[in-house]
């Protein structure tokens, strides 16, 4: 099994050790002390603190009303989040487990995504719908999907998914401001990942929708996000010693897709591979290798890869680390970016 | 044996909240075995005159824009129209009890409900033409989008009223839903909800008899609709829905309860589908033209002439002139109705997010260049061109 490397964090005087879920924590609560129209709602989100305790503290902080365990019924939580929305609150929903969101699917396709573009943008809906994502923690079936590729193409969705603490931080509080509904996966393997993070002085609040690069190379992309980030980081270190340099995109945000940032690595490196743990038959690879292609096809030097997860249901615990995409899989498909060699 | 009895069973019991009142007799909750009526009753005489009047004028404008609308589909005006003929009665029932600031949940049945509540009727209708998906604004009128899925309005209108409540305002929430919305999981997660949040809500069921041709006996074997309240902790209340003043004096005791801080209550109301379930449906393939025949006896429109009328309220001068000014309504509708509308293709791309994405940019601009070559088409063609 993948474990989670340590991830990059902000290196201030006042940084500690912090928790990728310290830091979600920590955004919600900022943001509801800052806007007393941000709400939380979901299944044991309040005494509890969520089965992550993400939501720790906050309904003791802001009172029941303002984090609110409901009834266990995800379309009644998204369906009551909308009806808060249309009344000028931000409701923050947290759906328990990324396979326990779909029965909300029809709340969140039929209206949630659409009630901007079918008012002609007088009734947006300002919600953030946190789903815990991905694989890794050896959990049972239904706790482990990465349901990004459904969102992603649902037009009127943003799709946001942090890798650090940093960001986890930044990209939360900015998608409860956004006037968009946001859909905010959480790398559920990532919640224990620490990096130095200043809870004081938090960075700041990054807009959504810009990739970073995490590592400059010069001779391949790896082109990843949440819960992948750490193994191509990984994989980028032990490529050194195969004579490769790789750089190192991480997305951040699945939609808007951020093509310049994308697209100007793959310029520079000619070499590209995609890397995710959702399946890869369509799933986000290929979207991504498509744009790529599109875009920077005179300057590749290979076909864009993929390396993805298998199509098949998620396994259970015990089998997931032949499923999930690690270290020596990334390398494999650097190794195969010598196609002149093969051809 | 009780549920102390039970061996283990105190071990079940949960805390109760602060302000939780065990339900010790249900009987209060349960709806009548008839469905409640004033017309044609002794409790017709305690209505008011004026109000009885207003529903009276208000259902014969509302049987003439189903009309109208129906004939519009008809020209190829409007690409579809679900009529209410028939179940004006709780249309307008629904629209005149509610207050300025409350806000109505309709379903795709409900556009006379919308129109009734002072939304203008070519707004209301531009859904159904085909140009928007929503003619209005929901806020300017407290009306939610004409809602397409079956009973997804439903939990919007709980956490519509919850919101409101928890800012302190004076707003209930009705919501309107046939009888097949019943069978959807939306509708008992948002009756339960309304009912642990004690929301300001007020479910409405039209029980019109069909869910487009399924009857009810095959959509529930609950012995009412009403009946499926208690399951939650809410009154059931079933009423006739032909008869405009009981379905207007029992929703109006719902909403005042809402509005009490009471919580929700679910109506049914008992009506009939007179046409089919939209012009487009053949409606002979599952009912027979006798059942049709027997519920026009007891059309709402009949049933309140004929209380007006015994009691001296109305005269043929009176129902000649509420005829007289729903035509002018009808004749102004298809004359807005015949005016094709102006959209621009551009406005694509205009309301998917609050900042048009880079992805979306680039679509436009490719669309932009399309129109210009189509523009530019047009003007290099004589036959365009006279
Ligand atoms: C979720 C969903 N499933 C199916 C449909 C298709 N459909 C449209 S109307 C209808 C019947 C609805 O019957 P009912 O709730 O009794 O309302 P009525 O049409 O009688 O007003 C169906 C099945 C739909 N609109 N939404």
């Amino acid at each position: 099994m993948t474990t989670a490397a340590a991830v990059p964090g902000t290196q201030s005087g006042k940084a500690k050790p912090a928790t990728m879920a310290q830091a979600l924590g920590r955004a919600l609560r900022d943001s509801m002390a800052e806007d007393p129209s941000v709400h939380v709602l979901g299944e044991d989100v309040g005494t509890l603190g969520g089965v992550f305790r993400i939501t720790d503290g906050l309904a003791k902080e802001f009172g029941d009303d303002r984090c609110t365990d409901t009834p266990l019924a995800e379309a009644g939580i998204l369906g009551a989040a909308v009806g808060m929305a249309m009344y000028g609150l931000r409701p923050v929903v947290e759906m328990q487990f990324d396979a326990f969101a779909y029965p909300a699917f029809e709340q969140l396709i039929s209206h949630v995504a659409k009630m901007r573009n079918r008012t002609r943008g007088a009734m947006p809906l300002p919600i953030t719908v946190r789903v815990p994502y991905g694989g890794g923690i050896g959990g049972v079936e239904h706790h482990s999907d990465s349901s990004e590729a459904y969102y992603m193409a649902t037009p009127g969705l943003h799709v946001v998914t942090p890798a650090t603490v940093d960001d986890a931080y930044g990209l939360l509080r900015a998608s409860i401001a956004s006037d968009d509904p946001v859909i905010f996966l959480e790398p559920k393997r990532l919640y224990w990942s620490k990096a130095a993070w200043s809870p004081e002085a938090p960075a700041p609040v990054e807009p959504i929708g810009r990739a970073v690069v995490r590592r400059s190379g010069r001779s391949a992309t790896l082109i990843t996000y949440g819960p992948s980030l750490p193994v191509c980081l990984e994989a980028a270190e032990a490529a050194v010693a195969e004579g490769w340099d790789l750089e190192v995109v991480d997305l951040r945000s699945l939609v808007p897709f951020d093509d310049e940032t994308v697209a100007a690595s793959v310029r520079r490196t000619g070499r590209a591979v995609v890397v995710h743990e959702s399946s890869g038959f369509g799933g986000p690879g290929g979207e991504i290798a498509a744009r790529v292609t599109e875009r920077c096809f005179h300057h590749l030097e290979a076909p864009v890869l993929r390396v993805a997860g298998f199509d098949i249901p998620y396994p259970a615990p015990m089998l997931e680390r032949h499923h999930l995409p690690g270290v020596d899989r990334v390398l494999d498909a650097v190794a195969r970016l010598q196609w002149e060699a093969d051809s | 044996m009780t549920v102390q009895e039970l061996p283990g069973a105190a071990a079940y019991r949960p805390t109760p909240p602060p302000a939780w009142k065990p339900l010790t007799d249900p009987a209060p909750l349960l709806p009548d075995a008839e469905p409640y009526r004033v017309l044609g009753t002794d409790a017709a005489a305690d209505a008011d005159p004026a109000l009885l009047l207003r529903l009276y004028t208000e259902l014969v404008r509302g049987r003439r824009y189903n009309a109208q609308a129906t004939a519009l589909t008809k020209q190829g005006r409007l690409a579809v129209y679900p009529s209410s003929t028939g179940q004006e009665a709780c249309e307008i029932a629904a629209a005149l009890v509610l207050e300025e600031q409350d806000w109505l949940f309709p379903s795709y049945r409900d556009t006379l409900a919308a129109v009734a509540r002072g939304l203008d009727p070519v707004e209301a209708l531009t859904l159904l033409r085909g140009d928007r998906h929503t003619g209005y604004d929901p806020r300017e009128h407290r009306i939610a989008p004409l809602c397409t899925p079956l009973a997804t309005q439903l939990p919007h209108a709980v956490g519509l009223a919850h919101a409101a409540r928890l800012k302190g305002d004076d707003v209930v929430a009705l919501a309107m839903v046939g009888d097949g919305g019943t069978s959807e999981g939306d509708f008992h997660e948002a009756l339960n909800f309304a009912a642990v949040w004690r929301a300001p809500v007020v479910f409405f069921v039209q029980n019109n008899g069909f869910a487009i041709s399924v009857p009810l006996a095959k959509q529930t074997a609950a012995p009412s609709l009403a009946h499926k309240a208690i399951g939650y902790g809410m009154p059931g209340r079933l009423v006739d829905g032909n008869d405009a003043a009981a379905v207007h004096q029992v929703l109006g005791e719902a909403v005042s309860r809402a509005r009490r801080g009471e919580g929700p209550t679910l109506v049914e109301a008992v009506t009939y589908r007179m046409e089919a379930h939209t012009n487009a449906d053949d409606a002979t393939r599952y009912r027979v033209d006798s059942e049709v025949e027997a519920w026009r006896a007891h059309d709402p429109i009949r049933l309140m002439e004929r209380e007006l009328t015994g009691r001296g309220l109305l005269d043929e001068g009176g129902i000649v002139a509420a005829k007289e000014a729903a035509d002018v309504m009808a004749a102004g509708l298809r004359e807005r109705m015949n005016a094709d509308p102006v959209l621009d293709p551009m406005s694509l791309f205009t309301h998917v997010y609050a900042e048009q994405t880079e992805q979306l940019r680039e679509q436009a601009a490719r669309l932009r260049v399309e129109l210009d070559a189509e523009h530019d088409q047009h003007d290099d063609d004589p036959e365009e061109r006279r």
